[in-house]
């Protein structure tokens, strides 16, 4: 039916025009201007990648394109021409006749979008049975096609499952199915696998863009990851601050982009480090087949786990969600006594338990988080959140630790002055930076950094690594760096350590893992990082192929 | 404070005027002897007489002026409640913050010692301790902190809990810092907002709470003025049509009134709610 639609039109014809778009958020009692007149235009079958970091009003003006503005928000000028459509004004009940059939709309968390006391397949087929565009059974039958289509493990029975009971993979590749099964003309996909771990990441990819190519579909692909939209889209438009940076084909931008902004967000993560620092001395933490579990009789979440960490060297900790990662940092903080192993800092044998631990044990092992909003208290000033430690280990008050506290925050190139401020009239990389003197305020020989910059944008994520890196520079401090992101690991690591499953799959020099991964599991989890290459998503699929063919294996990509 | 004084101007009609109550309230108990035409226990006239000019509100059932006494009632209610309404919390707080920061056997024996005082009817729990301690004035106080602290100890246990699990608390932890430090510096900050919200409403109950036991006649004893003893003293009046018995319970009424104003107004601008 809509393909019979779609061929009436000719192609490359216009399905969904933007002109002039500003939006208006309401702040504190004033409006403020955060989407500054954008123009966009989306031809049929066409997907159009919008990117930029939060703020940048990529996700308004997705929504805006659907005729929806979040509460607070107004359209105060410009028009969003939907097929001849003005969805600006249009009453609800049009914008109930177009929303789930002709525009569809996937979210970034399938785990909130879904309801968890219904069956899958019920919610998928609901928007198409709801709006009379098809029968009960026609929809489910169409559902199972796209299961089909999409991978999904038992096409014919996976509509029967509850959400808990299926992976985040594919509960996403599900959502995409509940928007696909009206067959609209345009959907609206905001950050669909950014929740996902990177070999996830690469199947959702993957089986998604099968489908859009397979039903013939136009969409906005609104992301922070450059390097997925490029496996993606037909053209790029950057966004920053509510305004278009640059507009274009994919690979004129990503091979040849004018825009400073777009340059750096290209150049993020490129190997910061100049060279690798190799493991002199003897190791300053020492973690030694620790085992670990939650609850007496819980399952084994760590498997005789050791680490070694060299002084002033950075050593990675990769894996995906669940391998364990941040188990073995709570193990070395002492935060979940291990039931057995042995854990030292600097030759000395530390408790397994937290309150047995002396304060100079405690001040030498410091740690910083991934969400700086939630690790530094709100309601403290940044002259207590950075003063405490050094109240607490080197006994410094009034002038003199104020004088401390203004010399780290110049450390971490922060003014002096924000020693009065409160962390909520700060920006996130700007938390994450007092998060980052705090823990050098104990003069520390190992710092732990736990996902410190997955909750970032990608250019403020870039400066805090090269800020954690000098440093490491200055103060010769090592770190234990703990990350799900290899891009991040081979910008600032030297050695790494794959956990799987609770276990420490490939350990060793940075360049050696990185270069030249001997395990199956390292093999797929270097092969799923996008690559800032266009037609990387098939070279790998295809070199995957053959290997599982059992030809020549040659994994493509990773320098 | 000019900010403070430009949110007040914000505020909701119903809250201004709730604020306008509290701080006349608060006048009036502050200044009783100043204002009070007569003394608290003085005999002026004869009893029960209706409203004139030398005595605004009538007189009660021993001659005394009704105004005279609503005046220094004010004082005497309102301030033992706001002092137990502060020792509660003071209680509550602090066995709830410690229960949550502890967690384990600290929070079973101090929650299941809360849930054993509060499956006993509050007025009931509050007479059968009255009855025993006797009746004088820091034992009243004082038995009702103690069962009014097992609310604030439910709702303080609830807020500690959601705020032990944050990121900065449990970097405190690491950094060595004991359970006071971590409860008064970390944890109470954050957990304002909703406590004040609790105080208001609690308040509201030790005061009515006080008047109802004064009235059963086991509160402030005579003859100090309070008005839930007021109520009863000139209750029988009622049934003659004489409205003196309804004046005391009016200003209890009014000033529970005035602080769930400003209560409801000041959830909704921390929670940022809409209607």
């Amino acid at each position: 039916m809509s393909n019979q639609k779609r061929a009436a039109n000719a192609e490359n014809t216009e399905l969904l025009r933007i002109q002039a778009l500003r939006i208006e958020a309401q702040l504190h009692g004033e409006w403020a201007e955060i989407v500054k007149g954008v123009d966009l235009v989306l031809r049929r079958r066409e997907l159009v990648g919008l990117i930029g970091e939060s703020g940048a009003g990529k996700s308004t003006i997705g929504l805006a394109a659907m005729g929806h503005v979040r509460n607070g928000c107004r359209i105060s000028g410009g028009s969003v021409l939907f097929d001849g459509i003005e969805l600006r004004d249009m009453d609800s009940g049009t914008k109930r006749s177009l929303l789930g059939v002709r525009i569809a709309y996937v979210a970034q968390s399938a785990a909130a979008a879904f309801n968890p006391a219904h069956t899958i397949g019920s919610q998928v087929i609901e928007a198409a049975v709801c709006h009379g565009v098809m029968s009960p059974d026609g929809a489910r039958e169409r559902a199972v096609a796209l299961f089909r289509q999409l991978q999904l493990p038992a096409p014919e029975t996976f509509g029967k499952r509850y959400p808990h009971q299926v992976s985040g993979g594919q509960l996403q590749r599900a959502m995409l199915a509940m928007a696909m099964v009206c067959g609209p003309d345009m959907i609206v996909f905001d950050e669909p696998t950014t929740a996902l771990d990177v070999t996830t990441q690469f199947e959702v990819l993957h089986a998604m863009k099968q489908a859009i190519q397979a039903e013939e579909m136009a969409g906005l692909y609104i992301t922070h990851d450059l390097a997925v939209v490029a496996q993606l889209t037909d053209r790029i438009m950057v966004l920053r601050h509510g305004d278009t940076v640059e507009e274009g084909d994919t690979r004129q931008i990503v091979e040849a982009p004018r825009a400073e902004y777009t340059q750096q967000l290209l150049n993020v993560r490129k190997a910061l480090k100049p060279e690798h620092r190799s493991a002199e001395g003897a190791p300053v933490l020492q973690l030694k087949g620790i085992t670990a579990s939650y609850g007496r009789s819980g399952p084994q979440v760590l498997r005789d786990v050791s680490l070694s960490v060299p002084p002033g060297t950075t050593a990675a900790i990769v894996g995906e969600s669940g391998s364990g990662k941040s188990t073995l940092a709570r193990v070395a903080t002492g935060l979940l006594p291990p039931s057995a192993g042995g854990i030292e800092l600097d030759g000395e044998q530390l408790s397994y338990r937290l309150r047995h631990r002396t304060r100079e044990q405690l001040r030498r092992l410091q740690m910083i988080y991934q969400m700086p909003d939630v690790s530094i208290n709100p309601a403290q000033r940044i002259e207590v959140i950075i003063g405490r430690p050094l109240t607490l280990y080197f006994g410094m008050t009034g002038q003199k630790r104020r004088a401390r506290v203004e010399e780290l925050l110049e450390q971490v190139d922060l003014p002096a002055d924000y020693a009065d401020r409160r962390p909520t009239e700060l920006s996130g990389g700007q938390k994450q930076r007092i998060g980052i003197a705090r823990a050098l305020a104990a003069d520390p020989d190992v710092i732990i950094c736990d996902e410190v910059t997955s909750a970032l944008d990608q250019v403020v994520a870039q400066e805090i690594l090269s800020l954690l890196l000098r440093l490491q520079d200055e103060t010769n401090t090592s770190y234990v760096f703990i990350t799900h992101d290899l891009a991040t690991v081979r910008a600032i690591a030297d050695t790494v350590a794959v956990m799987y499953q609770g276990e420490v799959v490939e350990g060793g020099a940075a360049e050696d893992i990185l270069g030249n991964p001997t395990t199956d599991y390292a093999k797929l989890l270097l092969s799923s990082v996008p690559q800032m290459k266009i037609g990387w998503l098939e070279e790998v699929t295809q070199a995957r192929a053959r290997s599982a063919r059992g030809e020549t294996q040659t994994v493509p990509g990773n320098a | 404070m000019r900010g403070f004084i430009k949110t007040l101007s914000q505020a909701p009609l119903t809250a201004q005027l709730g604020m306008a109550i509290i701080v006349i309230y608060m006048f009036t108990a502050i200044f009783a002897p100043l204002l009070a035409p007569y003394g608290e226990r003085a005999i002026v006239a004869g009893q029960y007489l209706g409203p004139s000019w030398e005595y605004w509100l009538g007189t009660d059932n021993l001659g005394r002026d009704m105004l005279s006494r609503i005046i220094f009632g004010a004082r005497n209610t309102v301030f033992i409640a706001l002092l137990a309404t502060i020792l509660a919390f003071i209680i509550g707080i602090v066995m709830g913050f410690a229960a949550a920061v502890s967690g384990g056997i600290v929070d079973q024996v101090f929650s299941r010692l809360v849930d054993a005082v509060m499956a006993i009817p509050i007025l009931i729990f509050g007479l059968l301790l009255l009855t025993v301690f006797g009746t004088s004035i820091p034992v009243l106080i004082a038995v009702i902190a103690v069962l009014e602290s097992t609310r604030v100890y439910r709702l303080a246990r609830a807020v500690g809990m959601n705020i032990v699990v944050m990121d900065y608390v449990e970097a405190a932890r690491l950094r060595g810092e004991g359970n006071w430090w971590i409860m008064r510096h970390e944890i109470l900050p954050n957990a304002l907002s909703p406590l004040i919200a609790e105080f208001g409403l609690r308040f509201c109950f030790v005061f009515l709470f006080i008047s109802a036991l004064s009235f059963l006649g086991l509160g402030i004893q005579p003859p100090t003025a309070d008005w839930g003893s007021m109520v009863r003293e000139n209750a029988s009046l009622i049934a003659f049509g004489d409205p003196t018995p309804l004046i005391p319970a009016f200003a209890i009424a009014l000033l529970t009134v005035g602080v769930n104003f400003v209560v409801d107004w000041f959830l909704y601008s921390v929670s940022g709610l809409r209607e």
